[in-house]
Protein backbone atom coordinates (compact mmCIF):
# COMPACT_ATOMS: atom_id res chain seq x y z
CA UNK A 1 0.00 0.00 0.00
CA UNK A 2 1.54 3.30 -1.04
CA UNK A 3 1.02 5.38 2.09
CA UNK A 4 3.98 7.17 3.61
CA UNK A 5 3.47 6.60 7.33
CA UNK A 6 6.32 8.97 8.29
CA UNK A 7 4.59 11.79 6.42
CA UNK A 8 1.27 11.01 8.12
CA UNK A 9 3.01 11.10 11.50
CA UNK A 10 4.50 14.52 10.70
CA UNK A 11 1.07 15.88 9.83
CA UNK A 12 -0.53 14.26 12.87
CA UNK A 13 2.17 15.74 15.12
CA UNK A 14 1.49 19.23 13.75
CA UNK A 15 -2.30 18.78 14.02
CA UNK A 16 -1.99 17.48 17.55
CA UNK A 17 0.24 20.37 18.63
CA UNK A 18 -2.30 22.81 17.21
CA UNK A 19 -5.16 20.97 18.91
CA UNK A 20 -3.33 21.13 22.26
CA UNK A 21 -2.59 24.84 21.81
CA UNK A 22 -6.12 25.74 20.70
CA UNK A 23 -7.78 23.92 23.56
CA UNK A 24 -5.11 25.11 26.04
CA UNK A 25 -4.57 21.57 27.21
CA UNK A 26 -1.34 22.01 29.08
CA UNK A 27 1.06 19.20 29.81
CA UNK A 28 -0.90 16.35 28.21
CA UNK A 29 0.08 12.72 28.64
CA UNK A 30 0.23 10.32 25.71
CA UNK A 31 -1.15 6.79 25.99
CA UNK A 32 -0.91 4.19 23.22
CA UNK A 33 -3.04 1.06 22.77
CA UNK A 34 -1.01 -2.13 22.26
CA UNK A 35 0.65 -2.81 19.92
CA UNK A 36 0.44 -0.44 16.97
CA UNK A 37 -0.96 2.44 19.01
CA UNK A 38 2.11 2.40 21.26
CA UNK A 39 4.41 2.70 18.23
CA UNK A 40 2.45 5.70 16.94
CA UNK A 41 2.33 7.19 20.46
CA UNK A 42 6.13 6.96 20.76
CA UNK A 43 6.57 8.87 17.49
CA UNK A 44 4.08 11.55 18.53
CA UNK A 45 5.73 11.76 21.95
CA UNK A 46 9.02 12.68 20.26
CA UNK A 47 7.30 15.30 18.14
CA UNK A 48 5.32 16.87 20.99
CA UNK A 49 8.27 16.54 23.35
CA UNK A 50 6.50 16.34 26.70
CA UNK A 51 8.11 15.07 29.86
CA UNK A 52 5.87 12.22 31.02
CA UNK A 53 6.75 8.85 29.44
CA UNK A 54 4.39 7.17 26.98
CA UNK A 55 1.66 5.16 28.73
CA UNK A 56 0.78 1.73 27.35
CA UNK A 57 -2.63 0.10 27.47
CA UNK A 58 -3.24 -3.58 26.91
CA UNK A 59 -7.00 -3.76 26.76
CA UNK A 60 -7.21 -7.58 26.90
CA UNK A 61 -9.08 -7.49 30.23
CA UNK A 62 -11.65 -5.01 28.91
CA UNK A 63 -12.47 -6.56 25.55
CA UNK A 64 -16.11 -7.37 24.91
CA UNK A 65 -15.35 -10.64 23.11
CA UNK A 66 -13.89 -12.60 26.07
CA UNK A 67 -17.12 -14.59 26.30
CA UNK A 68 -16.64 -15.61 22.66
CA UNK A 69 -12.91 -16.16 22.22
CA UNK A 70 -11.43 -16.39 25.72
CA UNK A 71 -8.30 -14.68 27.01
CA UNK A 72 -6.16 -12.89 24.43
CA UNK A 73 -2.64 -14.32 24.31
CA UNK A 74 -0.70 -11.06 24.47
CA UNK A 75 2.20 -10.66 26.84
CA UNK A 76 2.73 -6.97 27.62
CA UNK A 77 0.83 -5.59 30.62
CA UNK A 78 -0.67 -2.11 30.78
CA UNK A 79 1.73 0.54 32.06
CA UNK A 80 0.49 3.96 33.08
CA UNK A 81 3.47 5.29 35.07
CA UNK A 82 1.68 8.52 36.11
CA UNK A 83 -1.43 9.70 37.88
CA UNK A 84 -4.17 10.21 35.27
CA UNK A 85 -6.43 12.20 37.60
CA UNK A 86 -7.13 15.71 36.28
CA UNK A 87 -4.72 15.26 33.35
CA UNK A 88 -5.35 15.74 29.66
CA UNK A 89 -4.90 12.39 27.95
CA UNK A 90 -3.96 11.83 24.32
CA UNK A 91 -5.20 8.32 23.49
CA UNK A 92 -3.47 6.87 20.44
CA UNK A 93 -4.37 3.85 18.32
CA UNK A 94 -3.33 2.67 14.87
CA UNK A 95 -6.65 1.82 13.21
CA UNK A 96 -10.12 3.09 14.16
CA UNK A 97 -12.70 0.62 12.84
CA UNK A 98 -15.63 -0.63 14.96
CA UNK A 99 -14.75 1.61 17.93
CA UNK A 100 -14.78 -1.32 20.35
CA UNK A 101 -11.07 -1.08 21.17
CA UNK A 102 -11.42 2.61 22.05
CA UNK A 103 -14.45 1.81 24.24
CA UNK A 104 -12.39 -0.82 26.09
CA UNK A 105 -9.40 1.55 26.39
CA UNK A 106 -11.53 4.32 27.90
CA UNK A 107 -13.05 1.89 30.42
CA UNK A 108 -9.56 0.84 31.45
CA UNK A 109 -8.34 4.44 31.76
CA UNK A 110 -11.19 5.27 34.13
CA UNK A 111 -10.10 2.42 36.40
CA UNK A 112 -6.85 4.33 36.87
CA UNK A 113 -8.57 7.63 37.62
CA UNK A 114 -10.57 10.51 36.16
CA UNK A 115 -8.74 12.43 33.45
CA UNK A 116 -9.77 16.02 32.60
CA UNK A 117 -10.14 15.11 28.96
CA UNK A 118 -9.32 12.45 26.41
CA UNK A 119 -8.32 13.29 22.84
CA UNK A 120 -8.41 10.41 20.37
CA UNK A 121 -5.64 10.22 17.76
CA UNK A 122 -5.56 7.49 15.09
CA UNK A 123 -3.27 6.79 12.16
CA UNK A 124 -6.04 5.34 9.99
CA UNK A 125 -9.76 5.85 10.17
CA UNK A 126 -11.96 3.50 8.20
CA UNK A 127 -15.73 3.12 8.03
CA UNK A 128 -17.61 0.47 9.97
CA UNK A 129 -18.17 2.08 13.36
CA UNK A 130 -20.40 0.02 15.67
CA UNK A 131 -20.21 2.50 18.55
CA UNK A 132 -20.59 6.31 18.68
CA UNK A 133 -16.85 7.08 18.76
CA UNK A 134 -14.90 9.51 16.58
CA UNK A 135 -11.27 10.52 16.39
CA UNK A 136 -10.07 14.11 16.96
CA UNK A 137 -6.87 13.75 14.94
CA UNK A 138 -6.71 11.41 11.93
CA UNK A 139 -3.65 10.52 9.83
CA UNK A 140 -5.62 9.28 6.84
CA UNK A 141 -9.13 8.07 5.98
CA UNK A 142 -9.53 4.87 3.96
CA UNK A 143 -12.60 3.44 2.30
CA UNK A 144 -12.36 -0.33 2.57
CA UNK A 145 -14.71 -3.24 1.96
CA UNK A 146 -15.68 -5.31 5.00
CA UNK A 147 -13.53 -8.14 3.63
CA UNK A 148 -10.44 -5.92 3.55
CA UNK A 149 -8.17 -5.37 6.52
CA UNK A 150 -5.48 -2.81 7.08
CA UNK A 151 -2.64 -3.55 9.46
CA UNK A 152 0.25 -1.53 10.82
CA UNK A 153 3.62 -3.28 10.65
CA UNK A 154 6.62 -2.21 12.71
CA UNK A 155 8.13 -1.11 14.97
CA UNK A 156 11.37 -0.43 13.03
CA UNK A 157 9.93 0.96 9.84
CA UNK A 158 6.24 1.67 10.27
CA UNK A 159 4.19 0.70 7.21
CA UNK A 160 0.61 -0.18 6.41
CA UNK A 161 -0.41 -3.46 4.86
CA UNK A 162 -3.73 -4.13 3.20
CA UNK A 163 -5.03 -7.70 3.10
CA UNK A 164 -8.17 -9.53 2.12
CA UNK A 165 -9.75 -11.51 4.92
CA UNK A 166 -9.91 -15.24 4.30
CA UNK A 167 -13.50 -16.32 3.83
CA UNK B 1 -5.78 -37.48 26.77
CA UNK B 2 -5.08 -35.06 29.59
CA UNK B 3 -8.36 -34.49 31.41
CA UNK B 4 -7.62 -30.81 32.02
CA UNK B 5 -7.06 -29.91 28.35
CA UNK B 6 -9.58 -29.48 25.53
CA UNK B 7 -9.12 -30.81 21.97
CA UNK B 8 -7.01 -27.77 21.05
CA UNK B 9 -4.71 -28.29 24.03
CA UNK B 10 -6.08 -25.33 26.00
CA UNK B 11 -6.57 -25.49 29.77
CA UNK B 12 -10.20 -26.10 30.70
CA UNK B 13 -9.50 -27.24 34.26
CA UNK B 14 -6.38 -26.80 36.36
CA UNK B 15 -5.93 -30.00 38.34
CA UNK B 16 -2.29 -31.03 38.25
CA UNK B 17 1.09 -29.91 36.93
CA UNK B 18 1.70 -33.43 35.66
CA UNK B 19 1.48 -33.68 31.89
CA UNK B 20 1.45 -29.92 31.21
CA UNK B 21 3.98 -28.65 28.68
CA UNK B 22 6.58 -25.98 29.27
CA UNK B 23 4.72 -23.77 26.78
CA UNK B 24 1.51 -24.04 28.80
CA UNK B 25 3.20 -23.32 32.13
CA UNK B 26 4.94 -20.35 30.50
CA UNK B 27 1.58 -19.10 29.20
CA UNK B 28 0.22 -19.16 32.77
CA UNK B 29 3.27 -17.22 34.02
CA UNK B 30 3.07 -14.68 31.17
CA UNK B 31 -0.66 -14.15 31.78
CA UNK B 32 0.02 -13.64 35.49
CA UNK B 33 2.56 -10.94 34.58
CA UNK B 34 -0.27 -9.02 32.93
CA UNK B 35 -2.58 -9.42 35.93
CA UNK B 36 0.05 -8.40 38.50
CA UNK B 37 -0.18 -4.62 37.83
CA UNK B 38 -3.96 -4.68 38.37
CA UNK B 39 -3.33 -5.09 42.12
CA UNK B 40 -1.30 -1.88 42.17
CA UNK B 41 -4.01 0.32 40.65
CA UNK B 42 -6.52 2.60 42.35
CA UNK B 43 -9.33 0.34 41.12
CA UNK B 44 -8.00 -3.17 41.71
CA UNK B 45 -10.42 -5.03 39.47
CA UNK B 46 -10.98 -5.67 35.80
CA UNK B 47 -14.32 -6.65 34.23
CA UNK B 48 -13.09 -9.87 32.64
CA UNK B 49 -15.25 -12.41 34.54
CA UNK B 50 -18.21 -10.13 35.20
CA UNK B 51 -21.33 -12.25 35.58
CA UNK B 52 -19.43 -15.47 36.33
CA UNK B 53 -19.99 -17.29 39.60
CA UNK B 54 -17.14 -19.06 41.36
CA UNK B 55 -17.60 -21.42 44.31
CA UNK B 56 -14.78 -21.99 46.76
CA UNK B 57 -15.50 -25.60 47.65
CA UNK B 58 -13.35 -26.29 50.68
CA UNK B 59 -13.59 -29.70 52.30
CA UNK B 60 -10.49 -28.94 54.36
CA UNK B 61 -9.80 -25.73 56.26
CA UNK B 62 -7.55 -23.15 54.62
CA UNK B 63 -7.10 -19.45 55.15
CA UNK B 64 -4.58 -18.03 52.73
CA UNK B 65 -5.34 -20.21 49.71
CA UNK B 66 -9.07 -19.60 50.09
CA UNK B 67 -8.57 -15.88 50.66
CA UNK B 68 -6.30 -15.39 47.65
CA UNK B 69 -8.70 -17.32 45.40
CA UNK B 70 -11.48 -15.13 46.74
CA UNK B 71 -9.50 -11.95 46.06
CA UNK B 72 -8.50 -13.19 42.61
CA UNK B 73 -12.14 -13.85 41.69
CA UNK B 74 -13.21 -10.47 43.03
CA UNK B 75 -10.47 -8.66 41.13
CA UNK B 76 -11.79 -10.33 37.97
CA UNK B 77 -15.30 -9.04 38.86
CA UNK B 78 -16.67 -12.56 39.33
CA UNK B 79 -19.09 -13.35 42.12
CA UNK B 80 -17.69 -15.81 44.62
CA UNK B 81 -19.17 -17.78 47.45
CA UNK B 82 -17.26 -19.70 50.08
CA UNK B 83 -18.60 -23.09 50.95
CA UNK B 84 -17.10 -24.80 53.95
CA UNK B 85 -18.30 -28.30 53.23
CA UNK B 86 -16.91 -29.83 56.41
CA UNK B 87 -19.48 -27.80 58.31
CA UNK B 88 -22.18 -28.01 55.66
CA UNK B 89 -24.31 -30.44 53.71
CA UNK B 90 -22.11 -33.54 53.89
CA UNK B 91 -22.40 -33.43 57.68
CA UNK B 92 -26.14 -33.76 57.10
CA UNK B 93 -25.53 -36.85 55.00
CA UNK B 94 -25.68 -35.37 51.47
CA UNK B 95 -23.44 -37.20 48.98
CA UNK B 96 -20.70 -35.32 47.09
CA UNK B 97 -22.51 -35.87 43.80
CA UNK B 98 -25.70 -34.38 45.21
CA UNK B 99 -23.77 -31.38 46.51
CA UNK B 100 -22.29 -30.84 43.04
CA UNK B 101 -25.70 -31.16 41.35
CA UNK B 102 -27.12 -28.63 43.78
CA UNK B 103 -24.35 -26.13 43.07
CA UNK B 104 -24.74 -26.64 39.31
CA UNK B 105 -28.43 -25.87 39.70
CA UNK B 106 -27.36 -22.55 41.21
CA UNK B 107 -25.77 -21.78 37.80
CA UNK B 108 -22.15 -21.68 38.92
CA UNK B 109 -19.27 -21.52 36.44
CA UNK B 110 -16.27 -22.65 38.44
CA UNK B 111 -15.41 -24.78 41.44
CA UNK B 112 -12.20 -24.18 43.35
CA UNK B 113 -11.69 -27.41 45.28
CA UNK B 114 -9.64 -28.16 48.39
CA UNK B 115 -9.96 -31.71 49.68
CA UNK B 116 -8.11 -33.98 52.09
CA UNK B 117 -8.18 -36.91 49.64
CA UNK B 118 -5.73 -37.25 46.75
CA UNK B 119 -7.51 -37.24 43.39
CA UNK B 120 -10.60 -35.39 44.65
CA UNK B 121 -10.32 -32.51 42.16
CA UNK B 122 -9.99 -34.93 39.23
CA UNK B 123 -13.01 -36.86 40.48
CA UNK B 124 -15.07 -33.68 40.70
CA UNK B 125 -13.91 -32.50 37.26
CA UNK B 126 -15.21 -35.82 35.91
CA UNK B 127 -18.59 -35.37 37.58
CA UNK B 128 -19.46 -31.77 36.78
CA UNK B 129 -21.49 -30.45 33.85
CA UNK B 130 -19.37 -29.63 30.78
CA UNK B 131 -19.59 -25.84 31.18
CA UNK B 132 -18.00 -25.88 34.63
CA UNK B 133 -14.27 -25.41 35.24
CA UNK B 134 -12.54 -27.00 38.21
CA UNK B 135 -9.38 -25.70 39.86
CA UNK B 136 -7.46 -27.84 42.30
CA UNK B 137 -6.61 -25.84 45.42
CA UNK B 138 -4.88 -28.81 47.05
CA UNK B 139 -5.89 -32.47 47.21
CA UNK B 140 -4.44 -34.76 49.88
CA UNK B 141 -0.77 -35.48 49.29
CA UNK B 142 -1.25 -35.25 45.54
CA UNK B 143 -1.08 -31.77 44.01
CA UNK B 144 -1.34 -28.06 44.72
CA UNK B 145 -0.79 -26.69 41.23
CA UNK B 146 -1.60 -22.99 41.78
CA UNK B 147 0.86 -22.91 44.70
CA UNK B 148 3.52 -24.38 42.40
CA UNK B 149 2.77 -21.78 39.71
CA UNK B 150 2.91 -18.83 42.11
CA UNK B 151 6.26 -20.15 43.30
CA UNK B 152 7.47 -20.47 39.69
CA UNK B 153 6.29 -16.89 39.13
CA UNK B 154 8.22 -15.73 42.21
CA UNK B 155 11.36 -17.55 41.06
CA UNK B 156 11.11 -16.09 37.56
CA UNK B 157 10.65 -12.59 38.97
CA UNK B 158 13.71 -13.05 41.22
CA UNK B 159 15.97 -14.88 38.75
CA UNK B 160 14.49 -13.90 35.33
CA UNK B 161 14.76 -17.45 33.97
CA UNK B 162 14.97 -21.09 35.05
CA UNK B 163 18.08 -22.22 33.12
CA UNK B 164 20.91 -23.34 35.33
CA UNK B 165 19.06 -22.85 38.64
CA UNK B 166 19.59 -25.19 41.58
CA UNK B 167 16.48 -25.39 43.76
CA UNK B 168 16.42 -27.07 47.17
CA UNK B 169 13.09 -28.08 48.75
CA UNK B 170 13.52 -28.69 52.47
CA UNK B 171 11.16 -30.45 54.88
CA UNK B 172 8.41 -33.05 54.95
CA UNK B 173 8.41 -34.14 51.31
CA UNK B 174 6.34 -37.28 51.90
CA UNK B 175 3.20 -35.53 53.06
CA UNK B 176 3.59 -32.47 50.83
CA UNK B 177 1.37 -31.91 47.80
CA UNK B 178 3.24 -28.64 47.34
CA UNK B 179 6.58 -30.45 46.95
CA UNK B 180 5.19 -32.85 44.34
CA UNK B 181 3.77 -30.03 42.21
CA UNK B 182 6.94 -27.96 42.62
CA UNK B 183 9.26 -30.77 41.50
CA UNK B 184 7.19 -31.34 38.35
CA UNK B 185 6.90 -27.64 37.52
CA UNK B 186 10.61 -26.95 38.09
CA UNK B 187 11.65 -29.87 35.89
CA UNK B 188 9.17 -28.93 33.15
CA UNK B 189 10.45 -25.35 33.15
CA UNK B 190 14.01 -26.63 32.85
CA UNK B 191 15.96 -25.85 36.02
CA UNK B 192 19.39 -27.47 36.31
CA UNK B 193 18.72 -29.41 39.51
CA UNK B 194 15.91 -30.05 41.96
CA UNK B 195 16.97 -31.26 45.41
CA UNK B 196 14.79 -32.57 48.18
CA UNK B 197 16.19 -32.28 51.66
CA UNK B 198 14.91 -33.91 54.85
CA UNK B 199 15.17 -36.83 57.23
CA UNK B 200 14.85 -40.26 55.60
CA UNK B 201 11.48 -40.75 57.30
CA UNK B 202 10.01 -37.74 55.43
CA UNK B 203 11.34 -38.43 51.92
CA UNK B 204 9.27 -40.77 49.75
CA UNK B 205 11.19 -43.61 48.18
CA UNK B 206 10.04 -42.88 44.61
CA UNK B 207 10.99 -39.19 44.64
CA UNK B 208 14.04 -39.69 42.40
CA UNK B 209 11.72 -40.92 39.66
CA UNK B 210 10.09 -37.46 39.73
CA UNK B 211 13.48 -35.92 38.97
CA UNK B 212 14.82 -34.84 42.35
CA UNK B 213 18.13 -35.54 44.10
CA UNK B 214 17.85 -36.62 47.73
CA UNK B 215 19.88 -35.06 50.54
CA UNK B 216 19.52 -35.94 54.22
CA UNK B 217 21.74 -33.17 55.64
CA UNK B 218 20.50 -29.62 55.11
CA UNK B 219 24.10 -28.33 54.88
CA UNK B 220 24.68 -30.56 51.84
CA UNK B 221 21.25 -29.94 50.34
CA UNK B 222 21.35 -26.15 50.25
CA UNK B 223 25.05 -25.80 49.34
CA UNK B 224 25.23 -23.49 46.33
CA UNK B 225 21.44 -23.44 45.85
CA UNK B 226 19.86 -20.46 44.06
CA UNK B 227 16.46 -21.02 45.63
CA UNK B 228 15.73 -22.53 49.05
CA UNK B 229 12.11 -23.53 49.53
CA UNK B 230 11.17 -24.38 53.08
CA UNK B 231 8.09 -26.50 53.69
CA UNK B 232 5.88 -26.15 56.72
CA UNK B 233 6.29 -28.87 59.30
CA UNK B 234 2.68 -29.68 59.96
CA UNK B 235 1.82 -29.37 63.63
CA UNK B 236 -0.42 -32.40 63.40
CA UNK B 237 2.55 -34.54 62.38
CA UNK B 238 4.94 -33.30 65.05
CA UNK B 239 3.84 -35.89 67.55
CA UNK B 240 4.25 -38.73 65.09
CA UNK B 241 7.04 -41.30 65.51
CA UNK B 242 8.44 -40.16 62.12
CA UNK B 243 9.78 -37.03 63.72
CA UNK B 244 11.89 -35.77 66.56
CA UNK B 245 10.58 -32.84 68.61
CA UNK B 246 10.18 -29.37 67.09
CA UNK B 247 13.38 -28.24 68.81
CA UNK B 248 15.33 -31.22 67.51
CA UNK B 249 13.94 -30.65 64.02
CA UNK B 250 15.08 -27.03 64.11
CA UNK B 251 18.53 -28.17 65.26
CA UNK B 252 18.82 -30.55 62.32
CA UNK B 253 16.81 -28.85 59.53
CA UNK B 254 15.88 -25.31 60.57
CA UNK B 255 17.03 -22.63 58.11
CA UNK B 256 19.24 -20.25 60.04
CA UNK B 257 21.35 -17.33 58.81
CA UNK B 258 24.46 -19.43 59.32
CA UNK B 259 23.14 -22.25 57.13
CA UNK B 260 21.79 -19.89 54.50
CA UNK B 261 25.38 -18.66 53.93
CA UNK B 262 26.05 -22.08 52.36
CA UNK B 263 23.61 -21.29 49.53
CA UNK B 264 24.45 -18.97 46.63
CA UNK B 265 25.10 -15.36 47.72
CA UNK B 266 21.98 -14.15 45.94
CA UNK B 267 19.81 -17.13 46.91
CA UNK B 268 16.15 -16.42 47.67
CA UNK B 269 14.23 -18.06 50.50
CA UNK B 270 10.65 -19.19 49.94
CA UNK B 271 7.93 -20.72 52.11
CA UNK B 272 4.33 -21.53 51.13
CA UNK B 273 3.11 -20.50 54.57
CA UNK B 274 1.93 -20.45 57.20
CA UNK B 275 5.43 -20.43 58.69
CA UNK B 276 6.44 -22.01 62.00
CA UNK B 277 9.11 -19.65 63.29
CA UNK B 278 11.78 -21.54 65.16
CA UNK B 279 10.68 -24.91 63.75
CA UNK B 280 11.60 -24.97 60.05
CA UNK B 281 12.85 -21.40 59.71
CA UNK B 282 14.52 -18.85 61.95
CA UNK B 283 12.75 -15.48 62.27
CA UNK B 284 15.90 -13.66 61.14
CA UNK B 285 15.76 -15.57 57.82
CA UNK B 286 11.98 -15.35 57.37
CA UNK B 287 12.15 -11.56 57.79
CA UNK B 288 15.58 -11.17 56.18
CA UNK B 289 16.61 -9.52 52.93
CA UNK B 290 16.74 -12.81 51.02
CA UNK B 291 13.19 -13.80 51.96
CA UNK B 292 10.52 -13.49 49.23
CA UNK B 293 7.82 -15.11 51.37
CA UNK B 294 5.45 -12.14 51.28
CA UNK B 295 6.00 -11.67 47.54
CA UNK B 296 4.73 -15.24 47.14
CA UNK B 297 1.45 -14.20 48.76
CA UNK B 298 1.02 -11.17 46.48
CA UNK B 299 1.96 -13.18 43.39
CA UNK B 300 -0.58 -15.83 44.37
CA UNK B 301 -3.40 -13.43 43.53
CA UNK B 302 -2.07 -12.62 40.03
CA UNK B 303 -1.37 -16.28 39.26
CA UNK B 304 -4.85 -17.33 40.37
CA UNK B 305 -6.39 -14.54 38.30
CA UNK B 306 -4.48 -15.87 35.29
CA UNK B 307 -5.52 -19.49 35.85
CA UNK B 308 -9.19 -18.59 36.42
CA UNK B 309 -9.28 -16.42 33.28
CA UNK B 310 -7.57 -19.04 31.13
CA UNK B 311 -9.89 -21.90 32.09
CA UNK B 312 -13.10 -19.86 31.97
CA UNK B 313 -11.90 -18.36 28.68
CA UNK B 314 -11.43 -21.84 27.23
CA UNK B 315 -14.98 -22.79 28.21
CA UNK B 316 -16.30 -19.51 26.78
CA UNK B 317 -14.54 -20.05 23.47
CA UNK B 318 -15.72 -23.66 23.28
CA UNK B 319 -19.31 -22.64 24.00
CA UNK B 320 -19.29 -19.98 21.28
CA UNK B 321 -17.78 -22.06 18.48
Amino acid sequence: MKIDVAELLDNMGADLQQHIDNAAREDPIIVGVHTGGVWIAQHLHKRIGNEAPVGELNIAFYRDDFSRIGLHPTVEPSKLPFDVNDRHLILVDDILYTGRTVRAAMNEIFDYGRPSSITLVVLVERGGRELPIQADIVGTRLTLAASEHVKLLGPDRLRLELCKAKT
Amino acid sequence: MNQQLDEQGRLKHFLTIEGLSRALLTEVLDSAERFAPVGERAVKNVPLLRGKTVVNLFFEPSTRTRTTFELAAKRLSADIINLNIAASATSKGESLTDTLRTLEAMQCDMFVVRHQNSGAAEFIADQVAPHISVINAGDGRHQHPTQAMLDMFTIRRAKQHFDGLVVAIVGDITHSRVARSEIQALNTLGVAEVRVVGPKTLIPTQVEALGAKVFNRIEDGIAGADVVMMLRLQQERMNSPLLPSAQEYFQAYGLTERRLKLAANDAVVMHPGPINRGVEIDSAVADGSQSVILHQVTHGIAVRMAVMSLVIGTHAAAGAS
